[in-house]
């Protein structure tokens, strides 16, 4: 048994002063009528009818985004439709998740409409269950070659699946010329 | 003119029958939009315009349910229960005037099905009758929960009806008349709706017409978080779409009676001023009554999402302790001020 002593008492410091003492006495004949409180309710209720309702019909409505979202990565082209990526593992080096994984490969004679640089990287994998879309990697780059700049990552059903390699990654060849034409134009 | 006389009454029961059906209908859609408006939300929306095929939707998934008779159950008790619901809500708006005399041709419509002289009387009968439906489907579902639904709908409604009856009495008091069509038609204009003169009897009246319908804050029968479902725990598929539906078209009944008894019925303001004809002040002040019956249906469902639920015995005890008390109190003050005025004011 615990020696029953007596607590001592200190004055307890209030730590906000919104401390409310709660009386409770019986109500008086007014409230037991109840009929003030319900309108009460009633006022409330009917001024939550015409407010504004902030639902985003989502389907027909989305809402916009930040100028700054970070979404899917892409690996870039240059102007001549170049794969920008040299393979230099900067990426890879920065990224806090680990997610990224590549094979450096040399560029043979020919390629050179293919690979700015002279390494390229023949696998370049981004595991997308393990990215957390920082953006240190779109920071270390020193090619300018990825991006966080393309949609929402899509659900799929395999773990597998969530392993973007290039096909999904590097961005559609396009012709520059036509672009550019379509622009003026 | 037999022949012709049936063939109008029978014209108009369809009417009747068929519209109270379909305000039931989107009364259902109407309280799941009202209630996303006060909650903050938009309601139904995705069937139709802003959901308005969303009751179609719902009675089309009512008959494509499976529907389950437990084997315990009663079965033609059972069977019996939701279609005496539904029977007993649809027969008492036979009494209600829902206007004035058309002139079709060179006959007098009167769009009313039956003028009888005990009116009011005959709508109580019904009401009464109407508890049967829940309690018969309460036990014969053989379950504990129904069963409990079940009794509790019943001495629920005879403890408001007598409320409900003593409010009339006062009402009666002042009417001097049973029949519905009577006490509508003293109503003309606007000062003489009977509010004015039976405030308290209202507020008792309304109080006991939500209870009768079993509406929140007293749906205690229908208790979903002590007793499943209620009553209607073991019903499935279209059977529990007639409880639903009995349960909107009492909804709509009893808005039409306090509408009809209280707040003057078909008769609207400066309705002698406007210099109409006839059957013009009969189409207004049929549009009139439904404006006031969609207003109570409204505050129906007003109150049903602001108020959260009675316990069951301070259910009782506004039901003895207070309404029955308050209304007696009503019923000898109306006949002292009757008195008074008789003998000073006559």
């Amino acid at each position: 048994m615990l020696p029953n002593k007596p607590i001592k008492e200190t004055a307890m410091q209030s730590l906000s002063n919104r401390k409310k003492i709660i009386e409770q006495k019986p109500m008086n004949f007014w409230e037991r009528m109840y009929l003030p409180a319900i309108a009460k309710g009633l006022g409330i209720t009917i001024r939550h009818f015409f407010k504004k309702i902030p639902t985003v019909k989502y389907p027909e409505e989305t809402r916009p985004y930040s100028k700054n979202f970070r979404g899917q990565h892409s690996l870039k082209r240059d102007e001549q439709g170049r794969e920008r990526c040299t393979a230099c593992g900067l990426c890879a080096l920065s990224c806090p998740a680990e997610a990224i994984t590549m094979t450096a490969a040399e560029r043979k004679k020919g390629e050179e409409m293919l690979y700015r640089e002279e390494k390229y990287a023949s696998v370049y994998e981004i595991n997308m269950l393990r990215c957390i879309f920082c953006g240190l990697c779109e920071e270390a780059c020193p090619k300018e070659a990825i991006y966080l700049d393309g949609p929402h990552v899509t659900a799929d059903y395999l773990r597998k699946d969530f392993i973007y390699g290039k096909d999904k990654l590097v961005e559609p060849t396009f012709d520059i010329t036509k672009l550019i034409q379509d622009k003026t134009s | 003119m037999e022949g012709a006389f049936i063939l109008e009454k029978l014209i108009l029961v369809v009417i009747v029958f068929t519209v109270s059906l379909v305000i039931a209908m989107y009364s259902t859609l109407a309280e799941r939009k009202i209630a996303g408006f006060m909650q903050d939300r938009h309601g139904p929306n995705r069937a139709g315009f802003g959901g308005l095929l969303q009751p179609l939707c719902d009675g089309g998934k009512f008959f494509f349910k499976e529907e389950i008779i437990p084997a315990g159950a009663h079965r033609p008790l059972f069977i019996l229960g939701p279609t005496l619901a539904i029977i007993t809500a649809c027969i008492s708006s036979a009494v209600i005037p829902w206007g004035q005399t058309l002139t079709v041709g060179n006959r007098e419509v009167v769009l009313q099905v039956a003028d009888i002289n005990v009116g009011v009387l005959y709508i109580f009968g019904v009401v009464a009758l109407g508890v049967y439906g829940i309690m018969i489907g309460g036990w014969a579902s053989n379950n504990k929960f129904s069963l409990l639904g079940a009794i509790r709908a019943a001495s629920q409604s005879i403890s408001y009806e007598i409320g409900m009856g003593l409010s009339l009495i006062a009402l009666l008091m002042v009417t001097q008349t049973l029949s519905m069509s009577e006490i509508v038609a003293q109503q003309s204009g606007f000062v003489n709706w009977n509010i004015w003169v039976q405030p308290i009897g209202f507020l008792i009246f309304m109080t006991c017409a939500f209870a009768e319908c079993n509406r929140v804050p007293f749906d205690l029968p229908e208790c979903e978080t002590e007793l499943v479902g209620g009553y209607h725990t073991e019903y499935s598929s279209m059977k529990l779409g007639l409880y639903m539906f009995s349960e909107y078209i009492n909804m709509f009944v009893s808005s039409a009676l306090m509408a009809a008894l209280y707040f003057g019925g078909y008769n609207f303001p400066f309705m002698h001023d406007l210099g109409l004809s006839q059957n013009w002040i009969t189409i207004l002040g049929v549009l009139a009554f439904f404006l006031k019956i969609f207003g109570f249906i409204f505050f129906f469902m007003w109150i049903r999402w602001t108020l959260p639920r009675f316990r069951y015995d301070q259910l009782m005890n506004l039901g003895w302790k207070m309404l029955i008390p308050l209304a007696i109190a009503n019923i000898v003050l109306t006949g002292v001020i009757t008195l008074i005025k008789d003998t000073y004011f006559a």
